[in-house]
């Protein structure tokens, strides 16, 4: 009783770099096309060319979600659109079952001049409804965009929250087989955004989806399989969602050098707990385990000598703990003279959610007024856990 | 094969499926389909359609090609008549003068025309019928054929956005275009009309054939409108060269010159399709008896063909030209 709406095999399709030569390119298409010579994989790579998406292959099931991560210009959109059949394989098959649902361009074929009430009947028949049944839904649509009152006025007087949130109300309605989802998510206000997440999963329970994202969060949440796209390839196909996750944020590190006045030199950075494993390169860490950073800087001749910030930070580069190198058992910062130090930190539990995270040192002087040296990503961790969140520290509250 | 599975898997089958298979082309692998979700969402579908996409031209089994031309035709008309209903009314709308832009056009190009002629700036040959009629009939036909033939066009790149990003019927667009034409066609007609009863010129019984003509001018201009569209789509020059072209082409077309009688210019005219067309909707309009009946009847017959062979090209080029859209 298998039942596999979307079957992709071997897909592939290129791209042209040159607009010139894209057109061009794209006469010769529609010619061999409209001679139906168009047969069989076309595998060559003419003048400028590219593998927007190369060898592609997955297979989804309803009630599966699959997660589609990777950096800009992976091919994820690329995908979804031949998926939708918009544009075709150059090379493979996909085969689709049942009926396709979109969440993509929301509100499209909007007309601003014309009311939010005649608008719903364009957006609803271009997506494939028929009038009877807007005229069914028409009060269920309105109601859930919450704009009754401006229902018939017209669409260019709206805010753009509520073109938006009228856009997918709209699409809401449908119920479709397999539904494509490309950064939509959340439209609106946070009131607005909880309905939609609440809605979208309704409408994934019975489907089977496709969800890009570059919100791990969202990932998390919905996906039961993630596939990690790189340069049109397929990087990493997992069912293990913390593993897709981990792929792809490894991907996204960047080093940046150190900055900084000078007068400190960071030697040497490393993670030293027992427990932690290399995976994909990275070290990986359970959630709760403690953790330890040893380092060995250089202090030269820099006056008193000069205190240190430790700062743990997201795969974006956002700081969500700060910790501050202290005298022992004091609240006022160790001030480390000129010379070598090698010193091992106890950074203590991580409550951190699943997730890549970095490791930033900052070397101050004593008044905190110039900054010696920044060090960004010094090392690196991931954390291995489903559980992930917009507020990366999440702890547990225990029952008294 | 396919009647051994079924009978196997006949057991586990609701009925209505049974019936899908049997009507339903080989490529059914999976007899066992899914039906929980079909049938608690969608009574009214008891099999789950199958979408393949390959890089094969589509020309390769026509037959399957035909079948969803015509599916896709009937499934585009109910949007299309949305289309077709908000652009009219998005463009009225806006619009200080409404409906007079429908054919202050053509009125501005008459008026032209009979000034020209009235002043002897031109020399025009006399005309069967009062030379201001003649001239106003023509630029009125004129006008509804080259809004017929902009009009794919005009309708593709105005949904780019949406064609790049939606999956539906692409037909719709086409009718949509051809609705609106004909809406602005008839506005033109009654102002036609209203002229014409006004001069007290009685057109009589052949004005039932009258509509015909229109409709034949609409066919030629959507089948040629049709037939560049894709390159139109890629390339901005078609776009630009066709106010030329058709300009040119007015003129050798009896619009606002009468036949010439001889000479290689009434070669041209004669040869030119679009002359029976024009000749014989405004002999129809007018009550006069048309002289190129049969060639009329030829050239419509020609543009049905060309209609279906520029619809068939408009379905395969259209991904193509998607592709090259946005990136």
């Amino acid at each position: 009783m298998s039942d596999t709406l979307i079957k992709v095999e071997g897909v592939s399709k290129k791209f042209c770099r040159s607009f010139k030569r894209s057109l061009w390119y794209g006469m010769q298409d529609l010619g061999r096309e409209v001679t139906g010579r168009r047969q069989g994989d076309i595998s060559e790579l003419r003048d400028d060319e590219f593998w927007a998406v190369k060898d592609v292959s997955f297979d989804l099931k309803r009630g599966e979600c699959l997660g589609l991560v990777g950096p800009n210009g992976a091919g994820k959109t690329t995908l979804l659109r031949m998926l939708n059949g918009l544009i075709k394989p150059d090379k493979g098959r996909i085969e689709m079952r049942g009926r396709v649902g979109a969440l993509i361009a929301l509100g499209a074929g909007f007309n601003p001049i014309l009311t939010g009430r005649e608008n719903v009947y364009v957006n609803a028949t271009v997506l494939g409804l028929s009038k009877k049944k807007i005229d069914e839904k028409l009060d269920e649509i309105v109601d859930f965009a919450e704009i009754e009152a401006f229902i018939d006025s017209p669409v260019q007087n709206y805010s753009s929250g509520m073109a938006v949130r009228l856009g997918f109300s709209v699409a809401a309605v449908l119920k479709p087989d397999v539904l494509l989802l490309d950064e939509v998510l959340a439209v609106g206000d946070m009131a607005f955004r909880v309905k939609c997440g609440n809605r979208i999963r309704e409408m994934m329970s019975n489907a089977a989806v496709i969800l890009v994202s570059h919100s791990m969060e969202f990932i998390s949440w919905y996906a039961t399989k993630v596939m990690v796209m790189q340069g049109g390839g397929t990087k990493r196909l997992t069912s293990s969602v913390h593993e897709g996750i981990r792929v792809y944020e490894t991907l996204n590190i960047q080093k940046n050098a150190p900055s900084g006045k000078g007068g400190v030199e960071m030697l040497e950075a490393e993670l030293v707990n027992k427990k932690q494993k290399l995976k994909d390169d990275v070290l990986c860490y359970i959630r709760r385990e403690t953790l330890h950073l040893s380092l060995k800087f250089f202090v030269s001749d820099v006056g008193v000598g000069s205190c240190l910030d430790i700062r743990v930070g997201d795969g974006s580069g956002k700081v969500i703990i700060n910790y501050r190198v202290v005298k022992n058992n004091s609240d006022s910062y160790k001030i480390f003279p000129p010379g070598e130090h090698t010193v091992c930190l106890d950074l203590g539990e991580i409550e951190l959610t699943g997730g890549l995270y970095e490791i930033m040192a900052e070397f101050y002087d004593e008044n905190r007024h110039v900054v010696f040296k920044r060090c960004d990503s010094v090392a690196r961790f991931f954390v291995d856990s489903d559980l992930i969140t917009y507020t990366k520290v999440t702890k547990n509250a225990n029952i008294l | 094969m396919l009647i051994q599975r079924v009978q196997l898997n006949a057991p586990t089958l609701p009925p209505q499926l049974l019936v899908a298979h049997n009507v339903g082309y080989w490529q059914e692998p999976e007899g066992s389909a899914n039906t929980r979700h079909s049938c608690e969402n969608m009574p009214e579908q008891s099999e789950l359609k199958k979408t393949i996409y390959t890089p094969d031209s589509s020309l390769a089994s026509p037959g399957v090609m035909l079948r969803e031309m015509f599916a896709d035709l009937a499934a585009g008309r109910e949007l299309a008549w949305r289309l077709a209903v908000r652009d009219i009314r998005g463009q009225y709308r806006q619009a200080f003068l409404g409906i007079l832009w429908a054919f202050i056009l053509p009125l501005a190009n008459t008026l032209a025309w009979i000034f020209l002629n009235s002043t002897g700036v031109v020399k025009i040959a006399d005309t069967v019928l009062p030379y201001p009629v003649y001239v106003f009939t023509g630029t009125m036909l004129w006008a509804i054929f080259m809004d017929a033939l902009n009009s794919p066009l005009q309708q593709i790149n105005a949904a780019k956005g949406m064609l790049s990003k939606l999956n539906f019927p692409r037909e719709a667009l086409i009718l949509s275009g051809i609705y609106q034409t004909l809406f602005n066609a008839l506005i033109k007609i009654v102002l036609l009309l209203g002229v014409l009863f006004l001069m007290s010129l009685a057109p009589g019984g052949s004005l039932l054939f009258f509509p015909l003509g229109v409709v034949s001018l609409i066919l030629v201009g959507t089948a040629l409108g049709l037939l560049i569209a894709p390159v139109g789509i890629l390339y901005t020059d078609v776009g630009r060269a066709l106010p030329l072209l058709m300009q040119f082409l007015m003129y050798v077309t009896p619009v606002v010159f009468p036949m010439p009688k001889e000479g290689w210019v009434s070669t041209l005219f004669t040869l030119n399709p679009l002359t029976p067309l024009i000749l014989t909707t405004r002999d129809w309009l007018t009550g006069v008896s048309p002289e190129f009946i049969a060639y009329f009847v030829a050239v419509n017959i020609a543009s049905v063909v060309l209609l279906l062979v520029v619809w068939v090209i408009y379905r395969l080029a259209m991904p193509v030209l998607i592709e090259r859209m946005s990136a």
